[in-house]
C-alpha cells in the first residue's frame, strides 16, 4: 500500500456553469504529515477537499487516499477519512452524542462499540456536559469542536479541517490547535485549510498554495519561509527621536517619536541590526513581526502582494 | 463496508429517522388521529346513515379502509420527503456521503423511516376508527403486504421528491396538487362502480384505487378491482421508483455539485 496519505493527480473541476475550479492539480501529501493547504477565496481549496471527501465530482483526475482510489475503492477511501467542514453541517435539532453515535453508525460500527470513543472525544474538546443538549443550544465554538469529534469517531488515518478555527475565540483556538497537534502526534494525518497563516505556520510542517485552480507552490514550510528576502520589524523605543536614522542595508520609517518600522535583509543578523541601532543611540524594548512571514509570502505568491 | 457494518448502518439510519418523527410527534402522530375521527363522524356517522350500506357494509365501515390507507400513503411520503429534503438543507446529508455507505442503504434507510412512520400512523388512525367501528379483518396476509407494500412505495415517491427539490415550496407541491387529489378520487369514500363507465376507466389509471382497494378487500372482502392486479401494480411502481431514486443517488442529483 502506497505510503502517500493522499495522492492527487491531474485534478480538474469544471462546473455546469463553464467555471473551471481546477485546472491539472497534483498534490502528494505524506502519511503523518501537518499539511496546510492555503488559497483566496474562490482558488479551488473547497472544491479539491470536497473532491477528496466524494462532496464533489471530479471532471477528471486520479485521487487516492492511502492507496485507496476514490473511485474504484470509494468505500476503502472514505473510511481512512474524517471531515470538518466550514459550515456547519449537522441536524441542529439532534443532541450531540447521537450526532456522533450516528456517524459512528454510518461507518459500519455499533452504538455500543462507539460509545467509549464518543466519550473520549467529547471529553477531550470538553463537550461531555453538553452531550444531552441539542446541537443548536450549543455555542459558535463548540459547535466547530462538536464537528472536529465527530470526524475522530470512527478513527480516521487523515483528518481534514477546512477552516476549523475560522470565527473562534482565541482560548478555544489554541485548544483546537494543542488537540490537532496531539492527534498528528499520535498518527493522524492532517490536512488543514485555514484564512490564519500564523496558525498554518505555527501548525503545519508542509504546505501547498492554490490559487486561480493552479498549485502554485508545495514545498515545506521551513523551505518556502527560507524564501524571504526581506523581513518587516516594528521596533519600541525607550526613548523618542525626532528622525529615523540612516542605516546601510535597512530602509527606516519613522511611525510615531517612539515607533520605527525597518525592512531588514534576511541576509542581516538580528544582533548586526540591534548594533547598528545602538551605535545611533536607539535602544529597542521590544520588537515583533508587522506581518506574518507566511503572509508575506502568500500574498506575493498570490499575486496581491503588489496591492499591500 | 462488511454485511454486519452496512447492516449496522441501515439500522442507524432507521433509528435516527424513527427518532425524528417520534420526537416531533403532536406534529406527526396526533394531526392524523384528529383527522381520521372527523372524517369518521362527519361522514360516516352524520352523513353516511342518510346514503345507505355499500357492497354490503355500512358507509362507516366501508370508508375505514381508505382513510387507513390514506393516512399511510401521506404519512410514508410526507416523511421522506421532509427528513430527506432537510438533511439537504442543513448539509447534514453530507455527514453520510462522506462516510462509506453504499446509496442503497441510504435509500433503504430512509424509506423504512418512512414506512414507518406510516405504518405506525395507519396503526393509529386504525385504533381510533375502533371507538366508532368493530374491526374487520377478511384477509390478514393482504392487510399486512399491501399496507407495507404502499407504504415502500410512497416513501420511495417522496424520496425523488426530495432529491429534486430545491425549496420548501418544492416540497408541499406534488402533495397538495398529485398526491391529495389522486388520494381522494382512489374509491376511499365511494365505490367506483357507482361511477359511469368513462369515469371508472378513467379512475383506473389512479394508481391508488388498487391500494385502497386491495386493502379494503383484506378488511371487508370487497374490492372494485381484482387483488392481482393490485400487487402486479404496485410491485411493478416499486421496481421502477427504486431502480430511479437509485439512480438519481449515484448521480448525486440534488446532493453533489
Amino acid at each position: 500500500m502506497s505510503k502517500h496519505a493522499l495522492d492527487i493527480t491531474q485534478l480538474h473541476k469544471t462546473y455546469r456553469d463553464g467555471f473551471e475550479a481546477l485546472k491539472g492539480i497534483d498534490l502528494t501529501v505524506e502519511e503523518g504529515d501537518f499539511f496546510a493547504l492555503l488559497g483566496p477565496n474562490g482558488a479551488g481549496k473547497s472544491t479539491t477537499i470536497g473532491i477528496v471527501t466524494s462532496l464533489v465530482r471530479k471532471t477528471s483526475g486520479r485521487v487516492a487516499i492511502f492507496g485507496h482510489d476514490i473511485d474504484t475503492e470509494p468505500s476503502r477511501a472514505k473510511h481512512q477519512l474524517g471531515l470538518v467542514p466550514q459550515e456547519f453541517n449537522f441536524n441542529q435539532f439532534e443532541p450531540v452524542e447521537e450526532i456522533l453515535l450516528n456517524q459512528a453508525g454510518y461507518h459500519g460500527i455499533s452504538r455500543k462499540a462507539a460509545k467509549p470513543t464518543v466519550e473520549h472525544f467529547l471529553r477531550k474538546l470538553g463537550l461531555w456536559d453538553k452531550r444531552r443538549n441539542e446541537a443548536r443550544m450549543l455555542s459558535g465554538g463548540m459547535k466547530r469542536r462538536m464537528m472536529i469529534a465527530r470526524a475522530m469517531v470512527h478513527k480516521p488515518r487523515m483528518l481534514i479541517l477546512d477552516e476549523p478555527t475560522a470565527g473562534v475565540d482565541i482560548e478555544v483556538r489554541r485548544s483546537m490547535w494543542e488537540f490537532m497537534q496531539e492527534i498528528n502526534a499520535a498518527g493522524t494525518t492532517i490536512i488543514l485549510t485555514t484564512h490564519y497563516l500564523e496558525e498554518a505556520e505555527n501548525l503545519c510542517r508542509n504546505i501547498a498554495i492554490i490559487d486561480k485552480g493552479k498549485i502554485v507552490e508545495n514545498t515545506s514550510m521551513k523551505t518556502l519561509l527560507a524564501k524571504l528576502e526581506h523581513e518587516l520589524f516594528v521596533l519600541d523605543l525607550r526613548k523618542p527621536i525626532d528622525a529615523p536614522p540612516r542605516i546601510d542595508g535597512m530602509t527606516i520609517a519613522q511611525c510615531d517619536p517612539l515607533t520605527l518600522e525597518i525592512c531588514v535583509s534576511r541576509k542581516m543578523s538580528l544582533n548586526e541590526v540591534f548594533r547598528m541601532l545602538d551605535d545611533h543611540g536607539i535602544e529597542v524594548m521590544s520588537l515583533r513581526n508587522k506581518h506574518n512571514r507566511l503572509e508575506t509570502l502568500f500574498l506575493d505568491l498570490v499575486g496581491e502582494g503588489a496591492s499591500r | 463496508m462488511t454485511t454486519r457494518e452496512k447492516l449496522t448502518a441501515y439500522w442507524t439510519i432507521v433509528i435516527k429517522e424513527f427518532l425524528r418523527f417520534i420526537r416531533i410527534w403532536p406534529q406527526t402522530l396526533v394531526p392524523p388521529a384528529i383527522t381520521t375521527g372527523l372524517y369518521i363522524i362527519i361522514f360516516g356517522g352524520l352523513i353516511g346513515p342518510r346514503i345507505g350500506p355499500m357492497d354490503g357494509f355500512s358507509y362507516m365501515e366501508f370508508i375505514i379502509p381508505g382513510l387507513i390507507m390514506m393516512s399511510i400513503i401521506t404519512n410514508a411520503y410526507a416523511n421522506v420527503v421532509s427528513s430527506f429534503y432537510l438533511s439537504k438543507y442543513s448539509h447534514s446529508i453530507e455527514e453520510m456521503l462522506v462516510s462509506p455507505l453504499p446509496n442503497s442503504i441510504i435509500l433503504a434507510g430512509y424509506v423504512s423511516g418512512g414506512v414507518a412512520r406510516g405504518l405506525l400512523v395507519g396503526a393509529v388512525v386504525l385504533i381510533v376508527s375502533l371507538l366508532f367501528s368493530e374491526l374487520h379483518v377478511h384477509n390478514l396476509a393482504v392487510g399486512i403486504t399491501i399496507t407495507l407494500m404502499t407504504a415502500i412505495l410512497f416513501s420511495l415517491a417522496g424520496f425523488i421528491n426530495a432529491v429534486y427539490a430545491n425549496s420548501f415550496d418544492d416540497i408541499s407541491i406534488i402533495p397538495t396538487f398529485v398526491l391529495t387529489p389522486l388520494t381522494y378520487l382512489g374509491g376511499i369514500f365511494y365505490s367506483i362502480s357507482m361511477l359511469p363507465e368513462f369515469w371508472q376507466n378513467v379512475s383506473k389509471l389512479n394508481p391508488i384505487l388498487y391500494m385502497i382497494n386491495a386493502f379494503r378487500y383484506a378488511m371487508l372482502g370487497v374490492s372494485d378491482i381484482p387483488l392481482y392486479i393490485s400487487y402486479l401494480s404496485i410491485t411493478g411502481f416499486i421496481v421502477v421508483l427504486s431502480g430511479y431514486a437509485l439512480w438519481l443517488l449515484n448521480g448525486g442529483k440534488g446532493i453533489r455539485s
